[in-house]
Protein backbone atom coordinates (compact mmCIF):
# COMPACT_ATOMS: atom_id res chain seq x y z
CA UNK A 1 0.00 0.00 0.00
CA UNK A 2 2.89 2.47 0.95
CA UNK A 3 6.24 1.24 -0.57
CA UNK A 4 9.92 2.86 -0.62
CA UNK A 5 11.88 1.87 -3.38
CA UNK A 6 15.57 2.37 -3.05
CA UNK A 7 14.61 6.35 -2.51
CA UNK A 8 17.18 8.78 -1.84
CA UNK A 9 16.75 12.20 -0.74
CA UNK A 10 19.29 14.56 -1.05
CA UNK A 11 18.83 18.46 0.96
CA UNK A 12 20.54 20.92 -0.83
CA UNK A 13 23.58 22.12 1.80
CA UNK A 14 22.62 19.45 4.34
CA UNK A 15 23.22 16.84 1.76
CA UNK A 16 22.00 12.96 1.67
CA UNK A 17 19.06 12.55 4.22
CA UNK A 18 17.69 9.06 2.81
CA UNK A 19 20.01 6.46 1.28
CA UNK A 20 18.59 3.76 -0.81
CA UNK A 21 15.69 3.39 1.99
CA UNK A 22 12.99 0.72 0.54
CA UNK A 23 10.30 -0.57 3.17
CA UNK A 24 6.25 -1.58 2.30
CA UNK A 25 3.80 -0.87 4.93
CA UNK A 26 0.72 -3.13 4.29
CA UNK A 27 -3.01 -2.12 4.67
CA UNK A 28 -3.87 -1.70 7.89
CA UNK A 29 -0.23 -2.13 9.54
CA UNK A 30 1.01 -0.57 12.56
CA UNK A 31 4.31 0.86 12.40
CA UNK A 32 6.95 2.36 14.14
CA UNK A 33 9.88 5.00 12.18
CA UNK A 34 12.66 5.38 15.18
CA UNK A 35 16.19 6.58 15.39
CA UNK A 36 17.99 9.19 16.32
CA UNK A 37 17.48 13.38 15.35
CA UNK A 38 18.59 13.80 12.02
CA UNK A 39 17.82 9.96 11.26
CA UNK A 40 15.55 11.06 8.18
CA UNK A 41 11.97 10.42 10.06
CA UNK A 42 10.53 13.50 9.55
CA UNK A 43 11.88 12.87 5.67
CA UNK A 44 10.10 9.27 5.17
CA UNK A 45 6.92 10.75 6.20
CA UNK A 46 7.51 13.76 4.19
CA UNK A 47 7.98 11.98 1.28
CA UNK A 48 5.19 9.39 1.54
CA UNK A 49 3.08 12.79 1.82
CA UNK A 50 4.61 13.56 -1.01
CA UNK A 51 5.18 17.27 0.80
CA UNK A 52 8.93 16.14 -1.01
CA UNK A 53 10.11 14.44 -4.05
CA UNK A 54 12.86 11.23 -4.23
CA UNK A 55 16.30 12.64 -5.41
CA UNK A 56 16.35 9.17 -6.72
CA UNK A 57 13.74 5.82 -6.42
CA UNK A 58 10.16 5.63 -6.03
CA UNK A 59 7.42 6.31 -3.39
CA UNK A 60 4.47 4.82 -3.94
CA UNK A 61 1.28 5.79 -1.92
CA UNK A 62 -2.21 3.94 -2.47
CA UNK A 63 -2.19 4.04 -6.35
CA UNK A 64 -0.11 6.81 -6.55
CA UNK A 65 3.79 7.25 -7.62
CA UNK A 66 6.56 10.09 -6.97
CA UNK A 67 7.48 9.56 -10.51
CA UNK A 68 4.45 10.03 -12.42
CA UNK A 69 2.51 12.55 -9.72
CA UNK A 70 1.62 16.13 -11.00
CA UNK A 71 0.92 18.53 -8.66
CA UNK A 72 -2.60 18.51 -9.55
CA UNK A 73 -3.05 15.49 -8.23
CA UNK A 74 -1.35 15.90 -4.87
CA UNK A 75 -4.60 16.84 -3.17
CA UNK A 76 -6.44 13.23 -4.34
CA UNK A 77 -3.41 11.87 -2.17
CA UNK A 78 -3.72 13.90 0.92
CA UNK A 79 -7.28 13.06 1.37
CA UNK A 80 -5.93 9.16 1.34
CA UNK A 81 -3.14 10.31 3.89
CA UNK A 82 -3.95 11.77 7.32
CA UNK A 83 -0.86 13.50 8.90
CA UNK A 84 0.02 14.90 12.89
CA UNK A 85 2.26 16.70 13.85
CA UNK A 86 4.23 17.35 17.42
CA UNK A 87 3.05 20.76 17.35
CA UNK A 88 -0.12 20.09 16.38
CA UNK A 89 -1.12 22.77 13.80
CA UNK A 90 -4.66 23.40 14.94
CA UNK A 91 -5.56 27.08 13.57
CA UNK A 92 -5.42 29.20 16.89
CA UNK A 93 -8.60 31.78 15.84
CA UNK A 94 -10.83 28.41 15.55
CA UNK A 95 -12.99 26.30 18.07
CA UNK A 96 -12.47 22.39 17.97
CA UNK A 97 -15.07 22.04 15.62
CA UNK A 98 -14.24 25.07 13.66
CA UNK A 99 -10.85 23.67 12.83
CA UNK A 100 -12.72 20.35 12.19
CA UNK A 101 -15.05 22.02 9.24
CA UNK A 102 -12.39 23.79 7.76
CA UNK A 103 -10.76 20.90 6.74
CA UNK A 104 -13.92 19.73 5.02
CA UNK A 105 -15.05 23.00 4.11
CA UNK A 106 -11.95 23.80 1.77
CA UNK A 107 -12.09 20.11 0.48
CA UNK A 108 -15.10 21.02 -1.32
CA UNK A 109 -17.82 18.99 1.02
CA UNK A 110 -20.99 19.91 1.10
CA UNK A 111 -22.32 22.58 3.96
CA UNK A 112 -24.76 19.83 4.63
CA UNK A 113 -22.99 17.26 5.65
CA UNK A 114 -20.16 18.99 7.56
CA UNK A 115 -22.15 19.42 10.68
CA UNK A 116 -22.70 15.84 11.65
CA UNK A 117 -19.58 15.07 10.23
CA UNK A 118 -17.60 17.02 12.71
CA UNK A 119 -19.78 16.20 15.78
CA UNK A 120 -19.01 12.62 14.53
CA UNK A 121 -15.16 12.91 14.37
CA UNK A 122 -15.35 14.99 17.77
CA UNK A 123 -17.55 11.83 19.88
CA UNK A 124 -14.47 9.42 18.32
CA UNK A 125 -11.79 11.33 19.91
CA UNK A 126 -13.40 11.69 22.97
CA UNK A 127 -13.74 15.79 23.07
CA UNK A 128 -17.94 16.00 22.20
CA UNK A 129 -18.24 18.36 24.76
CA UNK A 130 -15.28 20.57 23.95
CA UNK A 131 -16.50 20.89 20.65
CA UNK A 132 -16.70 25.30 21.07
CA UNK A 133 -13.49 25.59 22.88
CA UNK A 134 -10.40 27.30 21.28
CA UNK A 135 -6.84 25.16 21.18
CA UNK A 136 -5.82 27.62 23.71
CA UNK A 137 -8.36 26.34 26.03
CA UNK A 138 -7.50 22.74 25.54
CA UNK A 139 -4.48 20.57 27.10
CA UNK A 140 -1.73 19.65 24.32
CA UNK A 141 -3.02 15.95 24.55
CA UNK A 142 -7.19 17.34 23.47
CA UNK A 143 -5.74 19.29 20.83
CA UNK A 144 -3.86 16.24 19.67
CA UNK A 145 -6.60 14.74 19.72
CA UNK A 146 -8.26 17.50 17.72
CA UNK A 147 -5.51 17.34 15.19
CA UNK A 148 -6.04 13.59 15.01
CA UNK A 149 -9.44 13.77 13.97
CA UNK A 150 -8.81 16.33 11.64
CA UNK A 151 -6.42 13.99 9.88
CA UNK A 152 -8.85 11.37 9.25
CA UNK A 153 -11.67 13.42 8.31
CA UNK A 154 -11.15 12.03 4.73
CA UNK A 155 -11.19 8.41 6.46
CA UNK A 156 -7.29 7.79 4.62
CA UNK A 157 -5.55 4.51 4.41
CA UNK A 158 -2.96 5.75 6.74
CA UNK A 159 -1.82 8.03 9.08
CA UNK A 160 1.49 9.19 9.55
CA UNK A 161 2.40 10.79 13.36
CA UNK A 162 5.82 12.55 13.40
CA UNK A 163 6.42 12.27 17.08
CA UNK A 164 2.22 13.06 18.32
CA UNK A 165 3.21 12.82 21.32
CA UNK A 166 6.61 14.67 21.98
CA UNK A 167 4.85 17.55 23.25
CA UNK A 168 2.96 15.39 25.39
CA UNK A 169 3.36 14.50 29.31
CA UNK A 170 3.11 10.61 30.19
CA UNK A 171 -1.17 10.67 30.50
CA UNK A 172 -1.65 12.80 27.98
CA UNK A 173 0.78 10.80 25.74
CA UNK A 174 -0.59 7.17 26.91
CA UNK A 175 -4.30 8.36 25.65
CA UNK A 176 -3.38 9.76 22.55
CA UNK A 177 -1.51 6.29 21.78
CA UNK A 178 -4.76 4.44 22.95
CA UNK A 179 -6.52 6.71 20.41
CA UNK A 180 -3.79 5.95 17.29
CA UNK A 181 -4.16 1.98 18.55
CA UNK A 182 -8.01 2.07 18.11
CA UNK A 183 -7.69 3.82 15.01
CA UNK A 184 -5.35 1.38 13.52
CA UNK A 185 -7.64 -1.63 15.35
CA UNK A 186 -10.56 -0.35 12.93
CA UNK A 187 -8.47 -0.80 9.85
CA UNK A 188 -6.50 2.19 9.40
CA UNK A 189 -2.68 2.31 8.91
CA UNK A 190 -0.53 3.83 11.16
CA UNK A 191 3.02 5.10 10.21
CA UNK A 192 4.55 7.06 13.88
CA UNK A 193 8.27 8.69 14.06
CA UNK A 194 9.37 8.53 17.64
CA UNK A 195 12.18 9.05 19.44
CA UNK A 196 10.52 6.98 22.89
CA UNK A 197 12.77 3.58 23.16
CA UNK A 198 10.78 3.03 26.22
CA UNK A 199 7.31 3.16 24.03
CA UNK A 200 8.84 1.18 20.93
CA UNK A 201 9.74 -1.42 23.06
CA UNK A 202 6.57 -1.98 25.24
CA UNK A 203 4.79 -1.99 22.32
CA UNK A 204 6.73 -4.96 20.72
CA UNK A 205 3.82 -6.55 18.90
CA UNK A 206 4.11 -3.39 16.74
CA UNK A 207 6.25 -3.42 13.51
CA UNK A 208 9.82 -1.03 13.99
CA UNK A 209 11.42 0.36 11.11
CA UNK A 210 14.85 1.77 12.29
CA UNK A 211 16.80 4.75 10.27
CA UNK A 212 20.14 5.94 11.02
CA UNK A 213 21.78 8.79 9.08
CA UNK A 214 19.39 8.24 6.52
CA UNK A 215 19.52 4.69 6.33
CA UNK A 216 17.09 2.12 7.65
CA UNK A 217 19.38 -0.48 9.78
CA UNK A 218 16.74 -2.11 11.04
CA UNK A 219 13.33 -3.51 10.24
CA UNK A 220 11.27 -5.91 12.03
CA UNK A 221 8.38 -6.29 9.63
CA UNK A 222 10.46 -7.16 6.57
CA UNK A 223 9.09 -10.20 4.87
CA UNK A 224 9.85 -8.68 0.85
CA UNK A 225 13.99 -9.78 1.71
CA UNK A 226 14.58 -5.93 0.68
CA UNK A 227 17.49 -5.71 3.48
CA UNK B 1 -17.37 26.43 -2.46
CA UNK B 2 -18.31 29.50 -4.08
CA UNK B 3 -19.41 30.67 -0.59
CA UNK B 4 -16.43 30.29 1.28
CA UNK B 5 -14.53 31.73 -1.38
CA UNK B 6 -16.97 35.17 -0.74
CA UNK B 7 -16.38 34.12 2.75
CA UNK B 8 -13.54 34.38 2.58
CA UNK B 9 -12.19 37.22 0.96
CA UNK B 10 -14.60 39.61 2.66
CA UNK B 11 -12.85 38.40 5.89
CA UNK B 12 -9.80 38.88 4.06
CA UNK B 13 -10.80 42.81 3.58
CA UNK B 14 -12.66 43.25 7.11
CA UNK B 15 -8.89 41.67 9.06
CA UNK B 16 -6.55 44.19 6.80
CA UNK B 17 -9.44 47.15 6.03
CA UNK B 18 -6.83 50.08 5.72
CA UNK B 19 -4.46 47.54 3.55
CA UNK B 20 -8.03 47.29 1.38
CA UNK B 21 -8.68 50.57 0.98
CA UNK B 22 -5.23 51.59 0.97
CA UNK B 23 -4.88 49.98 -2.54
CA UNK B 24 -8.04 50.56 -4.00
CA UNK B 25 -7.48 54.41 -3.49
CA UNK B 26 -4.00 54.09 -5.50
CA UNK B 27 -5.42 52.26 -7.96
CA UNK B 28 -8.27 54.74 -8.12
CA UNK B 29 -5.88 57.54 -8.37
CA UNK B 30 -4.06 55.87 -11.18
CA UNK B 31 -7.57 54.99 -13.16
CA UNK B 32 -8.28 58.44 -12.22
CA UNK B 33 -5.60 60.22 -14.10
CA UNK B 34 -6.25 57.57 -17.23
CA UNK B 35 -9.59 58.37 -16.87
CA UNK B 36 -9.30 62.54 -17.40
CA UNK B 37 -7.29 61.75 -19.85
CA UNK B 38 -9.68 59.68 -21.82
CA UNK B 39 -12.25 62.15 -21.01
CA UNK B 40 -9.60 64.51 -23.11
CA UNK B 41 -9.08 62.48 -25.65
CA UNK B 42 -12.67 61.29 -25.93
CA UNK B 43 -13.26 64.94 -26.73
CA UNK B 44 -10.64 65.32 -29.00
CA UNK B 45 -11.54 62.83 -31.32
CA UNK B 46 -15.12 64.05 -31.26
CA UNK B 47 -13.79 67.50 -32.07
CA UNK B 48 -11.28 65.70 -34.41
CA UNK B 49 -14.18 63.69 -36.38
CA UNK B 50 -15.90 67.05 -36.53
CA UNK B 51 -12.74 68.67 -38.51
CA UNK B 52 -12.18 64.94 -40.36
CA UNK B 53 -15.84 65.23 -42.14
CA UNK B 54 -14.71 67.84 -43.60
CA UNK B 55 -12.42 67.08 -45.62
CA UNK B 56 -12.82 66.55 -49.00
CA UNK B 57 -11.16 66.92 -52.45
CA UNK B 58 -12.46 69.58 -54.88
CA UNK B 59 -12.04 69.06 -58.51
CA UNK B 60 -12.54 72.23 -60.40
CA UNK B 61 -13.31 71.91 -64.27
CA UNK B 62 -12.74 73.35 -67.20
CA UNK B 63 -14.97 76.14 -68.47
CA UNK B 64 -15.34 74.42 -71.54
CA UNK B 65 -16.42 70.73 -70.04
CA UNK B 66 -19.12 69.35 -71.68
CA UNK B 67 -22.88 67.93 -69.72
CA UNK B 68 -21.60 64.71 -71.49
CA UNK B 69 -18.25 64.60 -69.87
CA UNK B 70 -19.82 65.67 -66.07
CA UNK B 71 -21.66 63.03 -65.89
CA UNK B 72 -19.04 60.69 -66.88
CA UNK B 73 -17.10 62.10 -63.91
CA UNK B 74 -19.78 61.89 -61.79
CA UNK B 75 -20.42 58.60 -62.58
CA UNK B 76 -16.83 57.42 -62.15
CA UNK B 77 -16.08 59.12 -59.08
CA UNK B 78 -19.23 58.13 -56.78
CA UNK B 79 -17.81 54.62 -57.90
CA UNK B 80 -14.94 55.14 -56.01
CA UNK B 81 -14.65 52.70 -52.73
CA UNK B 82 -13.45 55.37 -51.09
CA UNK B 83 -16.62 57.92 -51.91
CA UNK B 84 -19.13 58.90 -49.74
CA UNK B 85 -20.48 61.15 -51.77
CA UNK B 86 -20.07 64.07 -54.30
CA UNK B 87 -21.59 67.57 -55.14
CA UNK B 88 -21.88 69.12 -58.26
CA UNK B 89 -21.10 73.08 -57.85
CA UNK B 90 -21.54 74.70 -60.98
CA UNK B 91 -20.13 78.56 -62.18
CA UNK B 92 -23.49 80.04 -60.76
CA UNK B 93 -23.50 78.37 -57.28
CA UNK B 94 -19.35 79.45 -56.98
CA UNK B 95 -20.29 82.85 -57.52
CA UNK B 96 -23.34 82.88 -55.39
CA UNK B 97 -21.37 81.31 -52.45
CA UNK B 98 -18.39 83.81 -52.77
CA UNK B 99 -21.21 86.64 -52.73
CA UNK B 100 -22.20 85.09 -49.37
CA UNK B 101 -19.18 84.34 -47.77
CA UNK B 102 -17.14 87.38 -48.92
CA UNK B 103 -19.54 89.88 -48.24
CA UNK B 104 -16.95 92.84 -48.65
CA UNK B 105 -16.49 91.88 -52.20
CA UNK B 106 -19.81 91.92 -53.13
CA UNK B 107 -19.21 94.72 -55.60
CA UNK B 108 -16.64 93.43 -57.11
CA UNK B 109 -18.02 90.29 -58.37
CA UNK B 110 -21.54 92.15 -59.41
CA UNK B 111 -19.40 94.25 -61.67
CA UNK B 112 -17.75 91.44 -63.48
CA UNK B 113 -18.67 90.89 -66.97
CA UNK B 114 -18.07 87.36 -66.62
CA UNK B 115 -17.53 84.60 -64.42
CA UNK B 116 -14.05 84.01 -63.58
CA UNK B 117 -14.79 81.11 -61.17
CA UNK B 118 -14.85 77.48 -61.68
CA UNK B 119 -17.50 74.87 -61.37
CA UNK B 120 -16.35 72.20 -59.09
CA UNK B 121 -17.41 68.64 -57.79
CA UNK B 122 -16.79 68.28 -53.79
CA UNK B 123 -16.00 64.43 -53.12
CA UNK B 124 -16.65 63.86 -49.63
CA UNK B 125 -14.54 60.60 -48.29
CA UNK B 126 -16.09 57.56 -46.30
CA UNK B 127 -14.65 57.73 -42.72
CA UNK B 128 -12.35 54.81 -43.37
CA UNK B 129 -10.68 56.87 -46.14
CA UNK B 130 -9.87 60.11 -44.49
CA UNK B 131 -6.47 59.24 -43.95
CA UNK B 132 -3.43 61.42 -45.82
CA UNK B 133 -2.60 58.21 -48.14
CA UNK B 134 -6.53 58.20 -49.52
CA UNK B 135 -7.12 61.22 -49.67
CA UNK B 136 -3.91 61.95 -51.78
CA UNK B 137 -4.76 58.61 -53.80
CA UNK B 138 -8.39 60.15 -54.84
CA UNK B 139 -7.18 63.61 -55.74
CA UNK B 140 -4.45 62.07 -57.90
CA UNK B 141 -7.13 59.68 -59.80
CA UNK B 142 -9.40 62.58 -60.30
CA UNK B 143 -6.86 65.02 -61.74
CA UNK B 144 -6.40 62.38 -64.41
CA UNK B 145 -9.80 63.52 -66.19
CA UNK B 146 -8.60 66.06 -69.16
CA UNK B 147 -11.63 68.28 -68.15
CA UNK B 148 -10.23 69.04 -64.58
CA UNK B 149 -8.36 71.76 -64.56
CA UNK B 150 -6.89 71.52 -61.16
CA UNK B 151 -7.48 69.35 -57.48
CA UNK B 152 -7.32 70.36 -54.20
CA UNK B 153 -7.71 69.27 -51.09
CA UNK B 154 -6.15 70.37 -47.47
CA UNK B 155 -3.39 68.21 -47.41
CA UNK B 156 -1.45 69.85 -44.20
CA UNK B 157 -5.20 69.40 -42.26
CA UNK B 158 -5.62 65.92 -43.59
CA UNK B 159 -2.14 64.99 -42.23
CA UNK B 160 -2.27 67.02 -39.31
CA UNK B 161 -5.61 65.40 -38.22
CA UNK B 162 -3.90 62.15 -38.57
CA UNK B 163 -1.11 62.49 -36.61
CA UNK B 164 -2.92 64.15 -33.63
CA UNK B 165 -4.98 61.45 -33.58
CA UNK B 166 -1.75 58.58 -34.13
CA UNK B 167 -0.36 60.79 -31.01
CA UNK B 168 -3.66 60.41 -28.79
CA UNK B 169 -3.94 56.66 -29.17
CA UNK B 170 -0.02 56.12 -28.35
CA UNK B 171 -0.01 58.42 -25.07
CA UNK B 172 -3.25 56.48 -24.02
CA UNK B 173 -1.43 53.61 -24.31
CA UNK B 174 2.03 54.35 -22.52
CA UNK B 175 -0.41 55.80 -19.79
CA UNK B 176 -2.03 53.36 -19.78
CA UNK B 177 0.31 50.32 -19.73
CA UNK B 178 2.37 52.46 -16.73
CA UNK B 179 -0.46 52.76 -14.47
CA UNK B 180 -1.77 49.15 -15.08
CA UNK B 181 1.75 48.65 -14.11
CA UNK B 182 1.56 50.62 -10.91
CA UNK B 183 -1.76 48.92 -9.77
CA UNK B 184 -0.44 45.53 -10.53
CA UNK B 185 2.39 46.23 -7.90
CA UNK B 186 -0.04 47.68 -5.62
CA UNK B 187 -2.31 45.03 -5.45
CA UNK B 188 0.22 42.61 -5.73
CA UNK B 189 2.09 43.87 -2.33
CA UNK B 190 -1.49 43.61 -0.84
CA UNK B 191 -1.84 39.74 -1.87
CA UNK B 192 1.05 38.56 -0.82
CA UNK B 193 0.50 40.42 2.58
CA UNK B 194 -2.80 38.70 2.65
CA UNK B 195 -0.90 35.25 1.39
CA UNK B 196 1.26 35.90 4.60
CA UNK B 197 -1.50 36.69 6.72
CA UNK B 198 -3.18 33.14 6.37
CA UNK B 199 0.36 31.31 5.47
CA UNK B 200 -1.10 28.87 8.24
CA UNK B 201 -4.42 28.26 6.86
CA UNK B 202 -2.73 27.67 3.39
CA UNK B 203 -0.37 25.18 5.20
CA UNK B 204 -3.56 23.73 6.58
CA UNK B 205 -4.99 23.93 3.57
CA UNK B 206 -2.59 22.22 1.16
CA UNK B 207 -2.21 19.61 4.37
CA UNK B 208 -6.01 18.37 4.34
CA UNK B 209 -5.75 17.97 0.61
CA UNK B 210 -7.43 21.68 -0.99
CA UNK B 211 -7.07 22.13 -4.21
CA UNK B 212 -4.60 24.86 -5.67
CA UNK B 213 -7.70 26.41 -7.44
CA UNK B 214 -9.39 26.53 -4.20
CA UNK B 215 -6.63 27.76 -2.39
CA UNK B 216 -6.40 30.77 -4.66
CA UNK B 217 -9.58 31.57 -4.99
CA UNK B 218 -10.69 33.70 -2.05
CA UNK B 219 -7.01 35.89 -3.09
CA UNK B 220 -8.43 36.37 -6.79
CA UNK B 221 -11.46 37.20 -5.57
CA UNK B 222 -10.13 39.50 -2.89
CA UNK B 223 -7.87 41.44 -5.68
CA UNK B 224 -10.90 41.56 -7.94
CA UNK B 225 -13.11 43.33 -5.87
CA UNK B 226 -10.11 45.71 -4.59
CA UNK B 227 -9.41 46.65 -8.12
CA UNK B 228 -13.26 47.08 -8.30
CA UNK B 229 -13.39 49.48 -5.85
CA UNK B 230 -10.39 51.05 -7.59
CA UNK B 231 -12.12 51.32 -10.69
CA UNK B 232 -15.60 52.83 -9.17
CA UNK B 233 -13.59 55.33 -7.14
CA UNK B 234 -11.63 56.45 -10.16
CA UNK B 235 -15.24 56.85 -12.31
CA UNK B 236 -16.34 58.64 -9.71
CA UNK B 237 -13.82 60.79 -9.18
CA UNK B 238 -13.13 61.54 -12.96
CA UNK B 239 -17.07 62.37 -13.39
CA UNK B 240 -16.80 64.37 -10.86
CA UNK B 241 -13.91 66.31 -12.55
CA UNK B 242 -15.95 66.09 -15.50
CA UNK B 243 -18.94 68.29 -13.83
CA UNK B 244 -16.62 70.96 -12.65
CA UNK B 245 -14.46 71.42 -15.94
CA UNK B 246 -17.76 71.03 -18.27
CA UNK B 247 -19.67 74.32 -18.49
CA UNK B 248 -17.10 76.62 -16.59
CA UNK B 249 -13.85 76.30 -18.36
CA UNK B 250 -15.04 75.03 -22.04
CA UNK B 251 -18.44 72.12 -22.98
CA UNK B 252 -16.89 68.42 -22.82
CA UNK B 253 -18.98 65.53 -23.55
CA UNK B 254 -19.01 62.70 -21.39
CA UNK B 255 -17.66 59.19 -22.66
CA UNK B 256 -19.31 56.69 -23.72
CA UNK B 257 -21.03 54.21 -21.20
CA UNK B 258 -19.12 51.38 -22.68
CA UNK B 259 -15.97 53.58 -22.46
CA UNK B 260 -16.94 54.43 -18.42
CA UNK B 261 -18.15 50.85 -17.84
CA UNK B 262 -14.98 48.82 -19.60
CA UNK B 263 -12.60 51.49 -17.36
CA UNK B 264 -14.05 50.41 -14.25
CA UNK B 265 -14.33 46.53 -15.31
CA UNK B 266 -10.26 47.26 -15.90
CA UNK B 267 -10.07 48.23 -12.36
CA UNK B 268 -11.19 45.07 -11.55
CA UNK B 269 -9.72 42.32 -14.22
CA UNK B 270 -6.32 44.65 -13.26
CA UNK B 271 -6.78 43.26 -9.67
CA UNK B 272 -7.72 40.45 -10.82
CA UNK B 273 -4.29 39.76 -12.64
CA UNK B 274 -2.23 41.22 -10.06
CA UNK B 275 -3.52 38.77 -7.35
CA UNK B 276 -3.05 36.04 -10.42
CA UNK B 277 0.96 37.14 -10.80
CA UNK B 278 1.50 37.55 -7.00
CA UNK B 279 -0.36 34.00 -6.13
CA UNK B 280 2.02 32.67 -8.41
CA UNK B 281 5.30 33.89 -7.18
CA UNK B 282 4.31 34.02 -3.32
CA UNK B 283 1.47 30.68 -2.72
CA UNK B 284 3.76 27.79 -3.97
CA UNK B 285 6.76 29.10 -1.23
CA UNK B 286 4.02 28.24 1.54
CA UNK B 287 3.37 25.05 0.13
N1 LIG C 1 13.96 21.01 4.24
C1 LIG C 1 15.22 20.61 4.52
N2 LIG C 1 16.26 21.27 3.98
C2 LIG C 1 17.51 20.89 4.22
N3 LIG C 1 17.82 19.85 4.98
C3 LIG C 1 16.84 19.14 5.54
C4 LIG C 1 15.49 19.49 5.34
N4 LIG C 1 14.72 18.61 6.02
C5 LIG C 1 15.58 17.75 6.62
N5 LIG C 1 16.86 18.05 6.34
C6 LIG C 1 18.03 17.32 6.78
O1 LIG C 1 17.81 15.96 6.55
C7 LIG C 1 18.30 15.17 7.62
C8 LIG C 1 17.18 14.33 8.18
O2 LIG C 1 16.23 15.18 8.79
P1 LIG C 1 14.86 14.68 9.41
O3 LIG C 1 14.09 15.88 9.79
O4 LIG C 1 14.23 13.72 8.47
O5 LIG C 1 15.35 13.92 10.70
P2 LIG C 1 14.46 13.31 11.87
O6 LIG C 1 14.83 11.88 11.96
O7 LIG C 1 13.06 13.64 11.68
O8 LIG C 1 15.05 14.09 13.13
P3 LIG C 1 14.29 14.55 14.45
O9 LIG C 1 14.18 13.34 15.30
O10 LIG C 1 15.21 15.56 15.04
O11 LIG C 1 12.99 15.14 14.04
C9 LIG C 1 18.87 16.15 8.62
O12 LIG C 1 20.26 16.19 8.40
C10 LIG C 1 18.28 17.46 8.26
O13 LIG C 1 19.18 18.51 8.52
MG1 LIG D 1 11.69 14.86 12.69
Amino acid sequence: MIKLINVYKEFPRSGLALKNASFHLRKGEFAFLTGPSGAGKTTVLQLIHMAERPTDGEVRVSGFSSGRMRRRDIPKLRRRVGMVFQNFRLLRDRTAAENLAFALEVTGARRSEMKAKVQRLLAHVGLAARAGAYPDELSGGEQQRIAIARALIHDPVVLLADEPMGNLDERAARSVFELMRDINASGTAVLMATHDVELVRRYSQYRVIELSEGAIVYDSGNSDGVL
Amino acid sequence: MAYYSVREAIAALRRAPGLAILSATSIGLSLFVLGIFGVAAYNLDVTLQAVERRVEVVAYLRDDISAAQLEVLQNDVSSFPEVESLTHVSKFEAMRNAIQQLEEFRDVFTDLEMNPLPASVEVRLRPAYRDPTSVARVAELIALYPFVEDVRYGREWVDKIYQLRRLGGAVAVILGVAFAVVAILIIGTTVRMAVLARREEIAIMRLVGATDGFIRRPFLLEGFITGLGGGLLALFLTYAAFLVVDGSLINLEWVPASWAGGGTLAGGLLGLAASGAALRRHLTTYG
